[in-house]
């Protein structure tokens, strides 16, 4: 009685600096897995298609359920979490492979630092520290609160930048995650008080001039937040700062 | 401003494609459409726009200055694409290879127009019907015309979607697919004007 497995493609690399290669995995199967589960049970016992002893391949994964974003790797071809990649969905043998936009720092496992570091460079947090009590701040109209609540969706799990094609060693662009960011928080009524200093820092070097419309960032972010409305809108507000800037205006913050 | 450099050159690689290259491809268009009508109707709107007052002013101002801008660090920017159209064939994403295809096409084509034509009527050649027809004689100059003026015709109509989306006008996605449809009819108008007028030559 043959036995029905689950065959697998995955390229790997033994640290950042070293050459991919693909390495053939073939794991008996079972219902209701997902990638992550696959990729346990390969953990568990790896050794590679022909038969050889292998070593268990490294991935990152926190949350397990498309909330952290960390689980990220292109598989068949396309960058998503592999949490919710469930292998019953998908076409065999499956590929996994690393996304490449990033540093790869051993098989699967990449280094989203540029990310967090595009989001201090933002500034994409409201600042309301101080020395004393200062109040409540200013309330939300509910309806912009309902279109900003789908861009705080984001969880910088790097599929956006994976899918720009203005996003590569050749350009300084920071991608679509950050950007979306800035409309955030410039939208919060506490956060618009430092509205013109993120703007400022989006019309920087690697801002948000670098995208060259492509869309693909929208069609490819797992929570659907409405990535190239956000750049469209901050089009419109750097272009008017921009205004501000040169031609002045009290209204500069 | 320094620090803001990318950004104004950015804005300003938009705007020039549509204000003034934009312009000056639609009144070029326009004026090469008198060859429809005949010799005599193109010869005297040749020499209609070759005696306009300011001439070499308009000619520095309006058409080589911003096209060298917008052709030079147009360049720069579609070299700078790493294209994946293979895994993601979307609409845009094939737009925005098109676009800087088209813009190279289009370069390419430009400097060797300008070479055969505003050159050569530097150097003393006169600029008439004869001129386009002889150089329009070789079938494969006249494909390379017909690719050219294609290119620029996508690449203006695509590119003034974009201009829309990069100033902040369209910005729901719903402007932006109405926008999508009002450029496509520009291109289509736009290359029978082109096409048709370089086929009169014929």
């Amino acid at each position: 009685m043959s036995q029905k497995t689950i065959r697998f493609i995955i390229t790997r690399q033994a640290d950042t600096s070293s050459a991919p290669y693909k390495e053939e995995f073939e794991i008996p199967y079972r219902e209701n897995m997902n990638v992550i589960s696959a990729l346990m049970e390969l953990r568990r016992n790896p050794v590679n298609s022909s038969g050889t002893n292998s070593t268990p391949i490294t991935w990152d994964m926190s949350c397990l359920e498309e909330v952290c974003g960390a689980c990220s790797m292109v598989i068949n071809g396309k960058p998503r979490q592999s949490c919710t990649a469930l292998i019953d969905q998908l076409e065999q043998p499956i590929r996994l492979e690393p996304m490449r936009t990033f540093p790869v720092i051993r098989d699967l496992m990449v280094d989203r630092t540029r990310m967090f570091e595009s989001l201090k460079k933002v500034k994409a947090w409201i600042p309301i520290d101080g020395t004393y009590d200062l109040g409540p701040g200013p309330r939300m109209p509910e309806s912009k609160r309902q279109w900003a609540y789908e861009l705080s969706k984001c969880m910088t799990c790097g599929v956006c930048l994976e899918a720009c094609p203005n996003v590569n060693s050749k350009s300084p662009f920071i991608g679509p995650a950050p950007l979306s960011q800035v409309r955030l928080f410039n939208a919060h009524p506490t956060g618009e008080m430092n509205r013109g200093e993120r703007l400022e820092t989006l019309m920087g070097d690697g801002g948000l001039t670098n995208c060259g419309n492509s869309q693909n960032c929208v069609q490819a972010c797992p929570k659907g937040i409405p990535l190239t409305t956000s750049i469209a809108a901050l089009n419109r507000d750097t272009t008017l700062q921009s205004f501000r800037n040169f031609f002045g205006s009290d209204n500069n913050i | 401003m320094a620090g803001n450099r990318e950004f104004m050159y950015r804005k300003l690689h938009s705007l020039l494609g549509v204000i003034p290259v934009g312009i000056f491809l639609i009144v070029h268009f326009v004026v090469n459409y008198y060859a429809v009508y005949g010799v005599e109707s193109y010869n005297s709107a040749v020499q209609f726009m070759e005696n306009l007052p300011f001439r070499y002013l308009l000619e520095i101002f309006v058409i080589f200055l911003p096209l060298l801008f917008h052709a030079i660090y147009g360049l720069y920017i579609a070299f700078q694409a790493k294209h994946n159209t293979s895994t993601y064939g979307y609409f845009r994403n094939w737009m925005f290879r098109l676009q800087r295809w088209t813009g190279v096409i289009t370069v390419i084509f430009l400097a060797w127009h300008v070479w055969e034509t505003r050159v050569q009527a530097a150097l003393g050649a006169t600029v008439d019907f004869n001129m386009m027809a002889n150089i329009v004689a070789n079938p494969f100059i006249l494909a390379f015309y017909i690719v050219g003026i294609v290119a620029a015709t996508f690449h203006f109509a695509n590119g003034l979607w974009a201009f829309f989306v990069t100033w902040g006008i369209t910005v729901t996605p719903r402007s932006q697919v109405i926008s999508t449809y009002l450029t496509l009819g520009i291109f289509v108008a736009l290359t029978f004007v082109g096409v048709r007028a370089i086929l009169a030559f014929i």
